[in-house]
C-alpha cells in the first residue's frame, strides 16, 4: 500500500476519526452494510443446502465455504458495531427488508421447496450464483484492501486469504458442468441467462458510490468493477449471454428487494425473534 | 456423532472358518494389540461386522446432520450461527471419513458408496435411533450437541483402540472433534439454563423428549431384549471394550450430576444410584419402540429419508455430468 505523505492524510485509523466527516461516515456505513448483507444472504442460502449437496465431499466443501462467508459477514457487522451502529446481532437479525443492502440476486431461493420439506434445490443455480458472486467479491476486496478506512482494509486482506479457495472451487464446477452432458449444459445456461438479467446490483455500490470512491473507501469505480467482472467471467462462460447485465428486481443497494428476502429473514431470525431480549 | 445400533432382526451370514492357520495368526495379532489394515487377511465375520458397524456409523453421521441442520439457518445469534455451521460441517466430514473406510472393506464384494446410499434409501442400511427424532426447538440443537454427542463420545472412546487400524485412526480424529461439539452443545444449554422462563422451559421440555432416545442410544443390555446382539463378536475381535450397559452406566454417571446441577429434572421418578449395586437404576425405555425406530418407523424417519432421497434424485444430473470425461482445468 502506498503511504506517501499526500496519502497519509486520507488514512482513517479509528471509528472516531471516521465520524468527523459526515459524508465519509455515511459512505463507509453504506459500504459496510452492503458487504455484510451480501455475505450474510449468500451464506444463509448456502446453509440451507447443508446435507443436500450432490455428494458428501461437496457437502463438506460447500459448508466450509458457507461458514467462512458467514464469518466474513460477522467481521463487517462488527465494524459497524464499532462505529456505533448497534450490536452486530441486531444488525444481522433485526433490520427490515427495505433497510437491507444486499444485491437482490443473492436473496433468491435455492429452487423449489423449503429446506425442511421437499427441497428441490438447483445445483446449477448454486454454482452460477456462487461463481458470479465470488468473482465480484474478489474485485471488490482487492479494491478495499487499500481502503482509507484501516479497520476495513485489514478485514479485506484477511478475507482475501481465504477467498482464492472459494473462487477456485466454483470455477471448477463451472468448467466441469458447462463441458459435460447436454442436460448439464442446458441447466447451466438457463441459470447463467437468468443471472445475467438479475446480477447487476451485486456489482454496484449504490447511491453513495461516488462518495465511496472520492474518500478512497474503495479504490475502484463501479464501472471498473463491472468491466473487470465481465472480463473475468468471459474467460469461463462458454456461451456469453447477449446484452448488458441487468437488475430485473431493482437495486438491493437502495433497499429494493423481492419476497425471497422476507422469506430468508423470517427463517434467519426465527429464534432470535422468539425473544429479542434473551441471551442465546 | 454415532453409535452402533443393535438391529435385533438382522440376518447374519452363516460363516465357517476354513483357514484355521490364518485365523489363529489373525487372533494372535489382535491379542498382541496389533492393528489390522485394509489389505490384511481377516475372517469374513470380522469384515462383515466392520462393514456393518462402519457403514452404519458413517451413514448415521450424514443422517445425523439433518436434524441439527434444521437449526443451522435459524441459529439465534451470529456466534451461534458460526458455531453450529462448523459443528454440522464436522459431522459431514466424519461421514465422509468413515464411508471411505467402509468402501475399502466392501471392495472385495464389489460394493461402492452408491450401494450404501441405495441401501439407506431402501431401508437395508440403518441409521442411529437418535436421528429419527424430531428437533422441535432451538434447545434441541443444544441437546444434540450436549447429550447426544456426549453419549457418542462415550461409545466412540470405547473403540479408540479398535483392532481395525483405519477405523481406529478415523476415530481418534472424530473423538477430538466431538469434544468440541459437546462443548458447543453445552454452551447452548448453559445459555438456556441461565436464561428466562421461556428458555428454561424449552430446555426442560427438550430433555424430557430426548430422554428415552438417550437411554436407547447405547442399545439394549443384552440380546434377550431385542432378539440378537452384536456385542459379543465386537468384543471378541477387540473392536470395542465395554458392553452397552456399561457404557450407559458411565453416561449416566457423567451427565446426571450435570443435569441436576442445572436445575433440570429427568422424566423418570425412579431413577437413582444404588450404592450397594454400584449402578444407576432407571426405568427401561420401550425397546419395542426402539426396534420400530431403527426400522425407519420413528417419528421423523420418513421425512429425513425423504430429504436424502430428494437430494439423491435431484442431483442425479450432476452425478451424471461428473461421470463424463474430466475436463482440463
Amino acid at each position: 500500500m502506498e503511504r506517501g505523505e499526500e496519502k497519509m492524510s486520507n488514512i482513517i485509523e479509528t471509528p472516531e476519526q471516521a465520524k468527523q466527516d459526515a459524508t465519509y461516515y455515511q459512505a463507509l456505513r453504506e459500504l459496510l452494510l452492503q458487504l455484510a448483507d451480501d455475505d450474510l444472504l449468500i451464506s444463509f442460502r448456502g446453509s440451507e443446502w447443508l446435507g443436500l449437496a450432490p455428494h458428501i465431499e461437496e457437502d463438506v466443501a460447500y459448508s466450509s465455504i458457507t461458514q467462512n462467508t458467514m464469518g466474513h459477514a460477522v467481521m463487517y457487522y462488527n465494524l459497524l458495531e464499532e462505529l456505533g451502529e448497534g450490536r452486530a446481532d441486531i444488525l444481522a437479525h433485526d433490520r427490515q427488508p427495505d433497510e437491507r443492502r444486499n444485491g437482490c440476486y443473492l436473496e433468491k431461493r435455492n429452487g423449489e421447496g423449503m429446506y425442511l420439506e421437499e427441497p428441490y434445490y438447483d445445483w446449477a443455480l448454486a454454482v452460477v450464483r456462487n461463481y458470479f458472486y465470488e468473482t465480484c467479491k474478489k474485485i471488490k476486496l482487492e479494491a478495499i484492501a487499500n481502503s482509507s478506512y484501516q479497520p476495513l482494509a485489514h478485514v479485506a486482506r484477511k478475507v482475501l486469504m481465504e477467498h482464492p479457495y472459494h473462487l477456485a472451487h466454483w470455477k471448477l464446477w463451472m468448467k466441469q458442468l458447462q463441458s459435460s452432458t447436454d442436460e448439464a449444459k442446458k441447466r447451466m445456461q438457463t441459470r447463467i441467462d437468468e443471472a445475467w438479467v438479475e446480477f447487476a446490483d451485486v456489482l454496484e455500490l449504490g447511491n453513495l458510490a461516488t462518495d465511496m470512491r472520492k474518500h478512497r473507501l474503495v479504490t475502484i469505480s463501479e464501472e471498473e468493477i463491472k468491466d473487470k467482472w465481465l472480463d473475468e467471467v468471459k474467460t469461463i462462460l462458454v456461451d456469453l449471454p447477449e446484452g448488458p447485465v441487468g437488475k430485473k428486481y431493482g437495486s438491493g443497494r437502495n433497499g429494493e428487494h423481492t419476497d425471497d428476502l422476507k422469506q430468508a429473514l423470517d427463517i434467519l431470525a426465527e429464534v432470535y425473534n422468539s425473544d429479542k431480549a434473551a441471551a442465546w | 456423532m454415532y453409535n452402533y445400533v443393535e438391529d435385533g432382526d438382522s440376518k447374519t451370514t452363516a460363516y465357517v472358518e476354513h483357514d484355521q492357520e490364518k485365523y489363529d495368526a489373525f487372533m494372535a495379532r489382535i491379542e498382541a494389540g496389533e492393528k489390522i489394515e485394509a489389505d490384511d487377511w481377516m475372517p469374513a465375520d470380522y469384515r462383515q461386522a466392520l462393514i456393518k458397524l462402519i457403514s452404519m456409523h458413517g451413514i448415521s453421521e450424514i443422517m445425523g446432520a439433518l436434524p441439527e441442520k434444521e437449526w443451522v439457518p435459524k441459529a439465534p445469534t451470529l456466534r451461534r450461527k458460526l458455531g453450529i455451521m462448523a459443528k454440522v460441517q464436522d459431522e459431514m466430514g466424519h461421514g465422509q471419513l468413515l464411508l471411505r473406510v467402509a468402501e475399502d472393506l466392501m471392495k472385495p464384494f464389489g460394493k461402492t458408496r452408491e450401494n450404501l446410499m441405495e441401501d439407506l434409501l431402501n431401508g437395508d442400511l440403518k441409521f442411529h435411533n437418535v436421528f429419527h427424532m424430531p428437533t422441535k426447538t432451538w434447545a434441541d440443537a443444544g441437546m444434540v450437541g450436549w447429550l447426544v454427542d456426549g453419549a457418542a463420545i462415550m461409545s466412540q472412546t470405547n473403540m479408540l483402540d479398535a483392532s481395525y487400524g483405519p477405523y481406529q485412526r478415523a476415530l481418534q480424529r472424530i473423538c477430538q472433534e466431538e469434544v468440541f461439539h459437546a462443548q458447543h452443545g453445552e454452551s447452548i444449554i448453559m445459555a438456556l439454563a441461565e436464561g428466562n422462563e421461556y428458555q428454561r422451559s424449552i430446555l426442560q421440555e427438550s430433555l424430557n423428549r430426548w430422554w428415552p432416545a438417550l437411554l436407547m442410544f447405547f442399545g439394549p443390555a443384552s440380546a434377550e431384549t431385542t432378539g440378537s446382539s452384536k456385542q459379543d463378536i465386537m468384543i471378541k475381535y477387540k473392536i470395542r471394550k465395554s458392553t452397552n450397559e456399561e457404557l450407559r452406566q458411565a453416561f449416566l454417571s457423567k451427565y446426571l450430576p450435570r443435569v441436576f446441577s442445572l436445575g433440570l429434572t429427568i422424566p423418570d421418578e425412579t431413577i437413582h444410584y444404588d450404592e450397594k449395586e454400584e449402578k444407576w437404576i432407571y426405568k427401561q425405555p420401550d425397546w419395542a419402540e426402539f426396534k420400530q425406530i431403527i426400522r425407519n418407523k420413528g417419528p421423523k424417519s420418513k421425512e429425513r429419508l425423504r430429504l436424502r432421497e430428494i437430494a439423491y434424485e435431484n442431483n442425479r444430473w450432476v452425478r451424471q455430468a461428473l461421470a463424463q470425461e474430466p475436463v482440463n482445468v
